[in-house]
């Protein structure tokens, strides 16, 4: 009895220090003490639980990975990281947490580029990584349902020998996972093709704060019975709940692929290059995607693919890949052959040049210069991301205009913004703005915004078309949503989790 | 004294398509060989030795008359003529082989090229229109057999330098200095010309094929030869008994400390 209390009290004591230095974006929260680790690792194997606190304290560069983003832009403090190996340990934990009022970030592969998947302070991160199991497979229907901790590029790879595909491919495939694929509503680089995840996403298992599990995880295509909730959690970035299980619908594997990529005298063409690729190629136009120069030389620079002889590169402005998938190798090279002849034989041609793959290496190679234009623009220096949804047209107006922003303003130069540069997804309107930058400087951050929030705004454009708001947008999330569509998003937030602990100051403010 | 013509570079460059490396490559379910119903390509090797030619037209410029591009193999193969005329090559020559027949061997495929070669240079009015350098991929990524460049310079008793990583032409001189990749470095080799020259991963990085050279390749000339046309048996000399999957690996395991790991290693069998 008296051990009891002086426990409950040894508890009391931290958290009420911790209040006053902490500033938690929810007062009410409380950081993870040697108590809650020792509840843990009851239920929890050794392995599953990485902590600073006792019993048994890892080094603090152990949690390094878990609390920084690989950008190395947001950087939290937590203390302990949790990997459950099962729904019912999440469950388990998510109780206490909720019980306990101790803020829980998610975590998938940690890939997110808005600071979605990283404390902003102390809160007890939630690593879905040991939840890596398929749980099934129907290769008739193609419906795979797995643990949300499965890497994309390993459920790809279980489904090829099925000859199935995933519907979604973004650069990040080796790292990223499919429960944050679907938290975030992840577009990336099949989206043309197959459509959202709000599509494909049949059905999700997910761990409510207060514990509950929410067992949606049906393998259905049609179900038309009242309000489809899972839509919900698609896209809200973990604030509502933990998906630890997904089932989504992947299409055939398309038995042919190739690519090409064209180079354009002038931005201008694109659109009208957009058109004709679309009516000659129809169904098997897989991907368009869109690099200006400045990314397709920093991308070349960092080894992102083998680059193209100067003479093909020579005068143009920017680069376009097209991808075709379809059933049948000679069908669609035949129709890729008369684009390209056309192209190159038109009175006033599109296309400076080209090239065309001639081997899967060269295909992955190609599609190398366009997915390591992201790993590049790292590695040149400190990355701005804006994943912005605007009008084609106005894709290059952006960029451009960004540019002479940071100039009139006197923050282009070696020390301060050292490019600027556009490249994304123009099948879906979805320009990726870049600006690489020596060091992230208040300055730099000052010119940014509000000014681009503003110039979406005035596109009536998304202030993020596929990275979502994580921690980085949420001030911004006026500039695209009405006052109404905020307060509704609290008000559901409130239903879920009206504790708020599930990654607070993420989404809404 | 009139000056002797200078010397004019004739190239060939034979190529295989070979499954592409990409590609994961599973045994067929008797046993026999693998599955075939593959993406294939231009063996890697191979490429290197287009594009070496080509780079070297664009060094000596005139000197070299003709980059002549050969492929034995099956009726698809002339896509990877294609690709090497869209590389860069002025012509190529399809030694067809029928798609059921299997895959001719190293040495029946030196024959081959050697009867090409001497049917050229027989029919050669003038010294320049002789081809005198041949450059090939060291070996195909399917068989892995690397001899062919080997047997092709024996049966013409020709100079050979293999494992090229780097290629030096003084057509002046007739002579080639190439940097050979040997076991810890490089070895400087001199040798006369005519030359067989088998090319290693380091000695360039292949141009993609633009898309004016692929509607260009299209209208080179592509001659068509047989076996037969050229007297070469292609009977199998060895015979392929059962081709297997290597053992599946088996995945490690995580020990808690070195007491563990010691008794893990007793118990498989380490003192």
């Amino acid at each position: 009895m008296l051990a009891a209390r002086l426990w409950a009290r040894q508890r009391a004591l931290p958290r009420r220090v911790g209040f006053s230095t902490a500033a938690l974006p929810h007062t009410s929260l409380n950081p993870v003490t040697e108590q809650d680790v020792a509840h843990f690792s009851k239920f929890l194997a050794p392995n599953s639980i990485i902590s600073t606190l006792s019993p048994n304290p890892c080094a603090p560069d152990e949690l390094e990975t878990y609390n920084n983003d690989w950008i190395g832009r947001f950087h939290g403090q937590s203390t302990t990281v949790l990997k459950p190996k099962t729904t019912q340990e999440v469950s388990e934990i998510l109780k206490w947490c909720n019980d306990h009022r101790i803020a829980v970030v998610p975590q998938g592969g940690n890939t997110g580029l808005v600071g979605g998947s990283v404390p902003v302070n102390n809160e007890l991160i939630l690593s879905l990584a040991n939840m890596n199991k398929v749980r099934s497979f129907d290769p008739i229907s193609g419906i795979l349902v797995a643990d949300a901790g499965c890497i994309l590029q390993s459920l790809t790879d279980y489904v090829a020998p099925h000859n199935h595909i995933m519907p979604v491919d973004l650069g990040a495939k080796g790292s990223c996972q499919i429960g944050g694929n679907v938290a975030t509503n992840a577009g990336g680089l099949r989206l043309l093709r197959y459509g959202s995840l709000h599509g494909t996403v049949l059905g999700l298992e997910v761990v409510l704060p207060d514990g509950r599990i929410l067992d949606q995880l049906t393998t259905l295509r049609k179900d038309n019975t009242g309000y489809d909730l899972k839509q919900l959690f698609i896209g809200a970035e973990g604030t509502l709940g933990v998906i630890t299980g997904v089932s989504i619908l992947t299409p055939p594997a398309p038995q042919a692929s190739n690519n090409v990529i064209l180079a354009l005298p002038t931005f201008d063409n694109v659109l009208p290059l957009y058109q004709t690729v679309k009516r000659q190629l129809s169904e098997i136009l897989s991907a368009f995607e869109f690099i200006d120069r400045t990314a397709y030389d920093l991308a070349v620079k960092h080894g992102q693919g083998r680059a193209l002889s100067e003479e093909d590169t020579k005068g143009a402005e920017c680069f376009v890949l097209v991808e075709t998938s379809g059933g049948r190798r000679e069908h669609d090279e035949e129709k890729l052959n008369d684009l390209l002849e056309l192209l190159l034989s038109a009175d006033k041609p599109l296309i400076n040049t080209g090239v065309l793959s001639q081997s899967p290496a060269q295909f992955i190679s190609l599609w190398a210069l366009r997915e390591g234009v992201t790993e590049a623009v790292s590695k040149e220096g400190k990355a701005y991301k804006y994943d912005i949804s605007v009008p084609l047209s106005s894709f290059k107006e952006v960029v451009d205009n960004t540019r002479e922003h940071l100039r009139s303003k006197g923050l282009l130069h070696d020390k301060a913004v050292k490019y600027v540069l556009g490249y994304g997804h123009v099948g879906d309107g979805n320009l990726h703005l870049n600006i690489v930058a020596d060091a992230y400087l208040p300055e730099i951050e000052n010119a940014l915004e509000p000014y681009i929030y503003e110039v979406v705004a005035a596109h009536r454009g998304s202030i993020s078309a596929e990275h979502g708001i994580g921690a980085m947008k949420t001030h911004a999330l006026p500039y695209s949503k009405s006052a109404i569509s905020i307060e509704l998003m609290k008000k559901i937030k409130q239903v879920f989790d009206p504790r708020g602990i599930m990654n607070p100051g993420k989404v809404l403010e | 004294m009139r000056p002797s013509p200078s010397r004019l570079l004739n190239i060939l460059v034979p190529v295989k398509r070979a499954v592409d490396y990409a590609v994961k490559i599973r045994v067929n379910p008797q046993q026999t060989g693998i599955d075939t119903n593959v993406k294939h390509s231009m063996n890697p090797f191979d490429e290197i030795a287009v594009e070496e030619a080509v780079r070297l037209r664009e060094k000596l410029k005139a000197s070299v008359t003709s980059i002549k591009a050969i492929t034995i193999g099956p009726p698809k193969a002339l896509d990877t003529l294609r690709t090497a005329l869209a590389m860069g090559a002025d012509s190529a020559i399809h030694v067809e082989v029928p798609e059921t027949q299997p895959a001719p061997e190293p040495l029946a495929i030196a024959r081959t090229l050697k009867a090409v070669i001497e049917k050229q240079n027989a029919a050669a009015t003038k010294p320049e229109d002789k081809i005198d350098l041949v450059i090939l991929g060291k070996q195909a990524i399917d068989d892995d057999l690397g001899v062919t460049g080997q047997m092709l310079a024996g049966l013409l008793g020709w100079s050979q330098a293999t494992f090229a990583s780097k290629v030096d032409i003084d057509v002046a001189k007739n002579e080639a200095l190439v940097t050979r990749e040997i076991d810890g470095g490089g070895e400087e080799i001199k040798c006369r010309l005519p030359l067989v020259v088998t090319t290693d991963l380091r000695l360039n990085e292949p141009r993609y094929a633009s898309l004016p050279n692929i509607m260009k390749a299209k209208k080179k000339p592509v001659e068509k030869l047989s076996p037969a046309d050229l007297g070469v048996d292609y009977t199998p000399q060895l015979e392929t008994l059962k081709v297997s999957e290597p053992p599946v690996r088996v995945g490690g395991g995580k020990v808690a400390n070195v007491d563990e790991l010691l008794a893990k290693l007793k118990e498989a069998g380490f003192p």
